[in-house]
């Protein structure tokens, strides 16, 4: 459509990052999309690479059979704090879409029909909303889309309305990626199962596993998925649980594994690396939320005292993951905002439409009534338990020094 | 959050974005244009103070207002460099293209931002000349490429935000 002009290329990465320069203080919050592992992880993953543990976990040698074992051993802690059954009921995949994917694609392959009604809520992360359009698309499988009150809530009663003979599949997240919304998924799912009880319930768990305790027989559901860099592991790893009651197709095939229900090679070392980040995580865990909830407190109160012209975006108090802050700033834009504040080095993300594919802004903050020119503005932190008192002061100070700067060039002025 | 993209920026961009030159109101403008909307996530406003040289209009003074991305803030700030002190005939000649080659490219998707700000200043010329009640002959009638993206990009963000409020819970 354009003719082009000058493309960016690599070499001006290099020279962006050089007149970016290091920040005289880091402060890292964007666990959502990705972030640092603690030097324990690091350690853990090592020996795998070139001391033990390196060969395939299916071989039948001495470096096959370390790998096996680190590998079942993850599984099996895994399961412990889920309250799972057993190993076998824990799947490894290579990131928490993968797991996605694998729950909402696998059990439509695997339904012999081949036809249905497939019920997800309007603020699924996008790896369960593009394989359930997908199959909508290709296959022919009903898609409904629930809406969420202004805090991102699912009414029991409104899914209940959507949920008949023909609901073959239900994936509602435990907890939101953008807003925090924890979900009642007890109640949901016990809603589904008494007008339907073969429906399969799935659960995105990778915002709330970690955050908030999860018990897979107490809330009964059927499939969740769990990801290794939301808990500060590595990347390169994501796990489903299986329930047993569920009936699975594999979506992708190849040599048979360890995982029948994903072949690939594993990636032991990071695997490896997401069984200490579990154990770090399970280790104190009460102590560490609530030291992670003050420290959310701390940053929300301060950047609604400090700065006018803020909404908060997501429910308040418990009924929010204690991790999560979610704010917009009116008449600045979010992009703009994250680059100021990576020179600032206050690593965060934005909702705004500037950051996407699609020049479309989060459908999330949509989903829950904000304005478009509301969800351009928005910010998400993620707090974890390596953050100090003086990450949040400082984190304070360079938010209101950013959004002033950019107020003042905007184009947008209150009452303008 | 949404689809992601990456979003390599030139140092250029960088640069400009932490110091953007001719930055607020003036308030000895002859004219003002803004193009955009808060709801598309962009939006440009320019103000020009236009004085005559032998005969010929001149921008004397130019300075912007933005809200948007760093693409944008960037891509505003150096059209007023390139077009401040030109004749209002050599300015209407600027293109999208020669300002993001001035940012030393940029990322595809960003090229509407550069397309806002040429449509801007576009704008706040034909208004000037809307308002002296007289057409000069090198203004043509009909609108540019940049006029035309920028009311497109107004106009989709209407019916997007339309499509919004009547949202259908079935899909």
């Amino acid at each position: 459509m354009f003719s082009l002009c000058k493309r960016v290329d690599l070499m001006s990465v290099k020279d962006l990052l050089k007149l970016h320069g290091k920040p005289i203080r880091e402060v890292y919050f964007d666990h959502e999309n990705s972030g640092w592992a603690p030097p324990e992880v690091v350690e853990a993953m090592l020996p795998y690479f070139n001391i033990k543990g390196y060969g395939h976990p299916s071989i039948t040698h001495k470096p096959g059979w370390e790998a096996y074992e680190v590998v079942y051993e993850t599984k099996e802690l895994v399961a412990k704090t889920l309250n799972a059954e057993n190993y076998e009921q824990i799947v490894f995949t290579h990131s928490g879409t993968e797991a996605n994917n694998l729950a909402i694609l696998g059990t439509v392959f695997a339904n012999k029909h081949g036809k249905g009604k497939i019920v997800v809520s309007a603020i699924e992360h996008l790896s369960v909303i593009f394989p359930a359009e997908w199959v909508q698309k290709n296959l022919g499988f009903k898609v409904v889309r629930i809406p969420v009150d202004e805090e991102g809530f699912v009414d029991p009663d409104i899914l209940a309305a959507y949920i008949d003979k023909d609901t073959i599949l239900v994936s509602i997240q435990m907890v939101n990626h953008e807003i925090g919304t924890i979900q009642p998924i007890k109640e949901l799912v016990k809603v589904v199962k008494d007008i339907n009880p073969n429906t399969i319930f799935h659960t995105d768990a990778a915002d709330a596993y970690g955050k908030i305790p999860i018990d897979v027989k107490e809330i009964n559901v059927d499939l969740l998925t769990i990801s290794s860099h939301k808990i500060l592991g590595p990347k390169g790893v994501g796990a489903l649980y299986v329930g047993p009651k569920v009936k699975l197709e594999g979506i992708i095939h190849g040599q048979l594994s360890t995982e029948k229900l994903w072949p690939g090679v594993e990636n032991v070392p990071a695997i490896a690396g997401f069984k200490k980040a579990v154990e770090l995580t399970f280790t104190n865990f009460e102590k560490n939320i609530s030291k992670i909830r003050k420290l959310r407190d701390k940053l929300l109160k301060g950047i609604i005292n400090d700065i006018p012209d803020v909404l908060v975006n997501g429910p308040l108090g418990n009924k929010r993951s204690p991790d999560n802050v979610n704010t917009s700033f009116l008449y600045v834009e979010g992009e703009a905002v994250t680059v100021e504040l990576s020179l600032r080095g206050v690593y965060v993300s934005s909702g705004s439409a500037c950051t996407s594919r699609v020049l479309e802004p989060s459908h999330v903050l949509l989903a829950i009534g904000r304005k478009h020119e509301e969800a351009h503005g928005s910010i998400l932190f993620k707090i974890t338990r390596y953050h100090t008192d003086e990450d949040i002061k400082y984190t304070l100070e360079q938010i209101t020094e950013a959004i002033g700067r950019l107020r003042e060039i905007s184009a947008l002025k209150p009452y303008k | 959050m949404s689809t992601r993209i990456p979003l390599p920026y030139t140092p250029k961009v960088l640069e400009l974005f932490k110091n953007p030159k001719n930055v607020g109101p003036l308030s000895d403008a002859s004219v003002i244009a803004k193009a955009g909307s808060p709801a598309c996530g962009d939006m440009i406003r320019l103000y020009l103070k236009v004085s005559k040289k032998n005969n010929e209009d001149y921008i004397e003074k130019i300075t912007f207002e933005s809200y948007g991305c760093a693409a944008n803030i960037a891509a505003a700030s150096i059209l007023t460099e390139m077009v401040k002190g030109k004749k209002m005939s050599e300015a209407w000649k600027i293109t999208w293209k020669q300002i993001a080659d001035e940012l030393g490219g940029l990322p595809p998707i960003k090229f509407h931002c550069s397309i806002l700000a040429v449509g801007a200043l576009k704008r706040a010329i034909r208004a000037y000349y809307t308002k002296q009640g007289k057409q000069p002959s090198w203004l043509p009638k009909s609108l540019s490429l940049e006029e035309k993206q920028t009311m497109e990009e107004e106009e989709l963000i209407e019916k997007l935000y339309s499509k919004y409020l009547k949202y259908d819970k079935t899909g």
